[in-house]
């Protein structure tokens, strides 16, 4: 009988075994086998040139300025992103005051957009033809003349962050809002009766509290933002100049534009253990201090 | 006094900010109806763009029904391997059970993009690149590691009682999933659904790379590719109204079904 039960365990799970061996494990295998072989898009595999893929990587001219971009770009948006969300966090989290029912769904809502919607939004949003910023700020009085805000490098990189935090923050408040809502309020009435301020108890109290759901915000937002394709792609298509090409897009380009699949494996097996020793650093960090 | 001055500012910086969040998806509404140059609706407020989205290459109807083939194809398939799956790791102890879970959530830990070279060249050979059905299984694969762990927990928090007097009664283990457990999880049912759903409907890059005739586009690479239409100058009118075709449906559901989206988040939370 309990033979027999392991094989009906097994026998529910098999769809599923199935599923991820050949969509997942076949795929990560033959990624490390493309990226040992001279593959081109279109005539398919050509035999080992191992290590040719891995050494041109450094060649490539795009490379290193994509690397130091998406890194660039990860910074901005993480710093960001990680205190507005608490900003917004707090907020709604107050739970004593009106209205904070509709904050909350004002700052999600651009959340539950696809990011290739939001991307396109914005794309109208910074369009001098349509959009409705140049026209604002002369109103205002702040500028004359158009704002170029995909123009130069910096505007660029910029724009896209302003899109990145609106689309995102409203997702990591929700989930600091969890955080923040599993603290016990007597800590808070202990803090007070020890004359605690408020800024006091949140430094003292809030935030240690809080670890692990602002360590959840920091790898999620970290990952995304260092495999961040959607928004350049569409946004800035990599430009002006290609300075704002991320390593994703690196990867896209060499398999689908310049049809070397080989290449744009070796890239992307590089990305995949960069990214396993990032995370695994960052876990342990964070239960290290925890 | 002070209180009131706290209360003021709280308000003049949470409606600012709300103001701030609001004001591109009320600007994109309004954009996709105004007059504007160089668009489909020049005099006037009305729908002429949304109406030249109609006929704009294969046309929206051809777009809408791709972008809903695949995100319900996805749902069932995410929902047939969650069912299955979850309640095999909640209920039975098998012989690679923990390794096959971690392996199942290590999808996580994989880049979009690495695994989408291979996936090309593998979908090539099974013949199911260039259809929605091969893009659907891979959208499936990247709502697995959510959909097994959330349909785990679930199955795990139904209490065994009801499972042990539903085999004396003589139902088999099949006969308790489909007639005691399923009504038991249904709300863990409805966020995976909900999830997997939304994210087959905005999906950009899987459908860009693995998908290029252009009759089988789904709607966010159909309305990016329509920026370039006419003479190389920017449709700003139509790719406004495209925006909302899409976001709509994603508004609706949340509106809808609010409870689930913020379960999803918490099982996240919690468990990360």
């Amino acid at each position: 009988m309990r033979h027999s039960r392991k094989l009906v365990g097994a026998a529910y799970a098999a769809p599923v075994a199935l599923f991820v061996a050949v969509f997942f494990v076949a795929p990560l295998l033959l990624v490390g086998r493309m990226s040992a072989s001279d593959w081109p898009l279109l005539s398919g595999d050509m035999g080992v040139n191992f290590p040719a893929n891995y050494e041109s990587i450094g060649d490539n001219p795009l490379f290193w300025p994509a690397v130091g971009f998406t890194l660039k770009y990860t910074g901005i948006v993480v710093v960001i992103l990680l205190g507005l969300s608490l900003l917004l966090a707090l907020i709604v989290a107050d739970g004593g005051r009106r209205g904070t029912g509709f904050f909350r769904t004002a700052y999600f809502l651009p959340t539950t957009l696809g990011f290739a919607s939001a991307s396109l939004l914005f794309f109208g949003f910074y369009s001098p033809s349509i959009g409705p910023l140049d026209p604002l700020l002369q109103w205002i009085g702040l500028t004359d003349e158009p704002v170029s805000w995909l123009g130069t490098s910096g505007m660029a990189l910029f724009s896209t962050v302003v899109l990145v935090v609106w689309k995102f923050a409203g997702f990591f408040m929700i989930i600091l809002l969890v955080g923040l809502q599993a603290i016990p309020p007597d800590v808070y009435e202990a803090a007070r009766l020890d004359g605690a301020s408020r800024w006091q108890s949140f430094l003292h109290v809030t935030l240690p509290l809080l670890r692990p759901a602002l360590g959840l915000v920091l790898i999620l937002s970290v990952t995304g933002s260092l495999l961040a394709f959607d928004q350049f792609f569409i946004l800035t298509k990599g430009g002006p100049d290609n300075s704002t090409v991320t390593v994703v897009q690196l990867i896209y380009r060499e398999a689908f534009q310049r049809f070397d699949l080989g290449a744009a494996a070796a890239i992307s097996v590089v990305v995949l253990v960069a990214l396993l020793v990032f995370n695994i650093a960052q876990f342990r960090a964070l239960r290290r201090d925890a | 006094m002070r209180a009131k001055v706290w209360g003021t500012s709280y308000y003049v910086l949470a409606g600012g900010l709300a103001i701030l969040f609001l004001f591109p998806l009320i600007w994109t509404g309004y954009a996709s109806v105004a007059p504007a140059g160089a668009t489909r609706q020049q005099e006037g407020f009305g729908l002429g763009n949304y109406a030249g989205l109609l006929d704009y290459d294969s046309g929206l109807t051809q777009y809408l029904w791709n972008s809903a083939y695949v995100s319900v194809l996805t749902v069932a398939f995410t929902l047939a391997l969650a069912i299955v799956g979850g309640y095999a790791f909640a209920r039975f102890k098998f012989w690679g059970r923990d390794a096959l879970f971690l392996v199942t959530i290590a999808i996580l830990m994989v880049p979009y993009s690495t695994l989408l070279i291979p996936l090309y060249s593998m979908l090539g050979d099974l013949g199911l690149r260039n259809t929605l059905f091969g893009l659907s299984l891979v959208l499936t694969l990247y709502q697995l590691p959510f959909a097994i762990f959330m349909m785990r927990i679930s199955f795990e928090s139904v209490p065994k009682e009801i499972e042990e007097s539903a085999m004396v009664d003589g139902c088999g283990s099949f006969g308790v999933l489909t007639r005691i457990m399923l009504f038991a999880v249904w709300p863990g049912l409805i966020t995976v659904g909900l999830f997997s759903f939304l994210a087959a409907w905005n999906d950009f890059i899987a459908p860009l790379i693995l998908v290029s005739e252009a009759d089988k586009a789904v709607l966010p690479v159909a309305i990016a590719n329509l920026r370039q239409q006419a003479q190389g100058s920017v449709d700003f009118g139509a790719t406004q109204a495209g925006v909302v075709v899409m976001a709509l449906p994603c508004l609706l559901l949340f509106i809808a079904l609010q409870r689930h989206y913020v379960r999803g988040f918490m099982s996240g939370a919690i468990k990360g």
